[in-house]
């Protein structure tokens, strides 16, 4: 049973039919690359996977388990966390505090009980900040802990917002343009934190990027979305030479 | 709990019993008369006003304007309840307190509802129009007095019961910020959509929020209603939940030490400035127009008065860093 499955999904903003027959499955630690050009629909993709818009038609599955209707942080809490396009951070609190939200959930005490600082909350708090803490040192975040998000410098702020995708424990984890507006060096150092976060956390990984390079060589699968519909399918050899896809891109006859 | 947390809770608790001892003090020795005791209960009772509303607007992130519609509930909420109720002297004030905050409370969720699903310039007309509907409606019923006004409510309020609640709100808010469903509520604040994609049920916590706000709200009207003696609904207008608001914007949006310094500023500067009587509401003015100039974000920003940081700083900083949490001396009161 795959991890993930989207079947014959479909999304119509009025007239407009955004996404049309879209099926894929994602497998257990899994990278996969979804490509296509702008205003493809590979966005609208993940906010149907998040549940931020409802599909008019289609199903999507989490471990066999339909997600269609459920709320957005239930959606999280089950399992499928995300990263923005723009980067979406709490700007004006502290790096910490920022995957520390994300875990929220995961946590028991009760507003009393932490008003109170009844012994539940120091455990559960002493317990969420050394595992927040631990996830900054993954990406070599630690020693800003304390500094505020937004004083980040661009590549750290990318590699904060998945530290705090991270926080919510996910299942699957969806990154949007991850590697958007970084160097060749920060893209390469993102490549290889991208796979030891797969290994080490035992997620899958649903990604879109531009960047052909990091696609290629990063993803096992890759689907390639062109005006709302998939239009091809494969390993990253399959997709280079596939003639559908470098009309797509480059313009047909 | 270690031992350095201990102390700065230690030293917390000191200074707020040696500001009452102070005050109590110097109203026995017959320093302060009752002017000026009049006048630092309204100080404390603002306090509770302004915390409180930081919660919802500096914390929360929401704009509202009519938090004197929630004084409003609570104040004739307790006000009927102990003139009404025919408790005994000793416990009905404590109880009347607590029925006007519940009652705030409610009116909190019920409106809560409806007005957070909107977001910005909506929510703040929407919670302006129920402040104006709260006040309409007073006048116009029998059992509040209508335009009349309550009179005779026992003027139960005392320093000691205003300084006790102010500190206790100041010390709940504060607590309550730095909790896990404190972070959640800042995290609405700062992207509402990154908070919902990170698993944070915004419905909840913004509700939430709302009806602490709403609660502190209500125990500041009811001690207000017991301290004054008359309620009349023509106080509780649109101008008091912007003066409320002016607090805390210029203390700081999301400083609660910023909050319990515009408060006290705010309500002591207009009496001091009563022997320029017509020149008092200018000078009042010229200084919020100075501070959104000079210092937009408000006096404080969104920095709070830390104990554990001073210790740090006269120690030579050689404590830990990552002392995030622990309790900074929000908790003044007067």
């Amino acid at each position: 049973m795959p991890l993930l499955e989207a079947k014959h999904l479909g999304i119509a903003f009025g007239g407009l039919r955004a996404l049309e027959d879209v099926n894929f499955q994602l497998e257990e630690n899994q990278i996969m690359g979804l490509i296509g050009p702008n205003g493809a629909g590979k966005t609208t993709v993940f906010n149907l996977l998040t549940q931020v818009y409802q599909p008019t038609e289609g199903t999507i599955e989490l471990e066999g388990k339909s997600i269609i209707g459920k709320k957005t942080y239930d959606v999280t809490r089950g399992g499928i966390a995300r990263t923005f396009q723009n980067i979406r951070l709490f700007k004006d609190i502290s790096v910490l505090d920022n995957v520390r939200i994300a875990m929220n959930y995961q946590m028991k005490y009760s507003a009393l009980a932490g008003i109170l600082r009844l012994p539940s909350y120091w455990k559960e708090e002493r317990a969420m900040t050394e595992r927040a803490m631990d996830l900054l040192s993954v990406f070599n975040l630690q020693e800003h802990a304390e500094s505020k998000a937004k004083n980040l410098p661009y590549g750290q702020q990318r590699k904060l917002e998945i530290a705090r995708a991270l926080a919510a424990s996910p299942k699957v984890l969806l990154l949007d343009e991850p590697a958007a507006g970084m160097n060749p060096t920060e893209t390469r150092e993102l490549m290889e934190s991208i796979q030891l976060i797969r290994d080490r956390f035992s997620i899958s990984i649903l990604l879109i990027e531009h960047d052909m390079s990091f696609v290629m060589g990063i993803c096992q699968h890759l689907v390639v979305l062109d005006y709302g519909r998939i239009i091809a399918e494969g390993s990253a050899e399959e997709i280079r030479t596939n003639p559908k896809v470098i009309a797509a891109y480059l313009g047909g006859e | 709990m270690n031992r350095k947390k201990v102390a700065v809770y230690g030293v917390i608790l000191a200074l707020i019993v040696a500001i009452y001892a102070l005050v109590t003090g110097l109203s026995n020795a017959g320093v302060l008369n009752s002017y000026y005791s009049g006048i630092l209960i309204m100080v404390c009772i603002n306090i509770i006003l302004a915390t409180s509303l930081n919660l919802s607007t500096g914390f929360l992130g929401q704009l509202i304007l009519g938090h004197a519609g929630f004084m409003s509930v609570g104040a004739y909420a307790a006000a009927l309840f102990t003139l009404r109720a025919g408790l005994p002297d000793s416990i009905d004030f404590p109880i009347a307190l607590l029925v006007g905050g519940l009652t705030a409370a409610l009116f909190g969720l019920l409106i809560g509802i409806p007005a957070l699903r909107l977001k910005g310039d909506y929510l703040a007309i929407i919670t302006l129009g129920f402040g104006e509907i709260i006040r309409v409606i007073i006048i116009n019923l029998d059992f509040t007095g209508g335009a009349r006004g309550l009179r005779g409510i026992p003027r139960e309020t005392n320093f000691s019961w205003v300084y006790l609640l102010a500190v206790l709100t100041v010390a709940i808010i504060f607590a309550f910020i730095h909790t896990r469903h404190g972070r959640a509520v800042i995290s609405i604040r700062e992207d509402e959509i990154a908070a919902e994609a990170s698993g944070v049920n915004t419905t909840y916590y913004k509700l939430l929020a709302f009806i602490m706000s709403a609660f502190f709200a209500g125990i500041a009207g009811g001690l207000y209603a017991h301290h004054i003696g008359i309620l009349n609904p023509s106080k509780f207008d649109f101008n008091y939940s912007v003066e409320i608001l002016v607090m805390v914007v210029l203390g700081g949006m999301g400083s609660i030490t910023g909050s319990v310094i515009a408060a006290t500023v705010l309500t002591i500067l207009p009496e001091a400035l009563r022997d320029f009587s017509s020149y008092r509401m200018l000078a009042y003015s010229v200084v919020l127009i100075c501070v959104m100039l000079f210092r937009p974000s408000g006096l404080l920003g969104q920095y709070e008065f830390s104990l554990t940081r001073l210790f740090g700083k006269l120690s030579g900083s050689k404590g830990n860093k990552t002392t995030k949490n622990p309790a900074s001396g929000g908790e003044k009161g007067a």
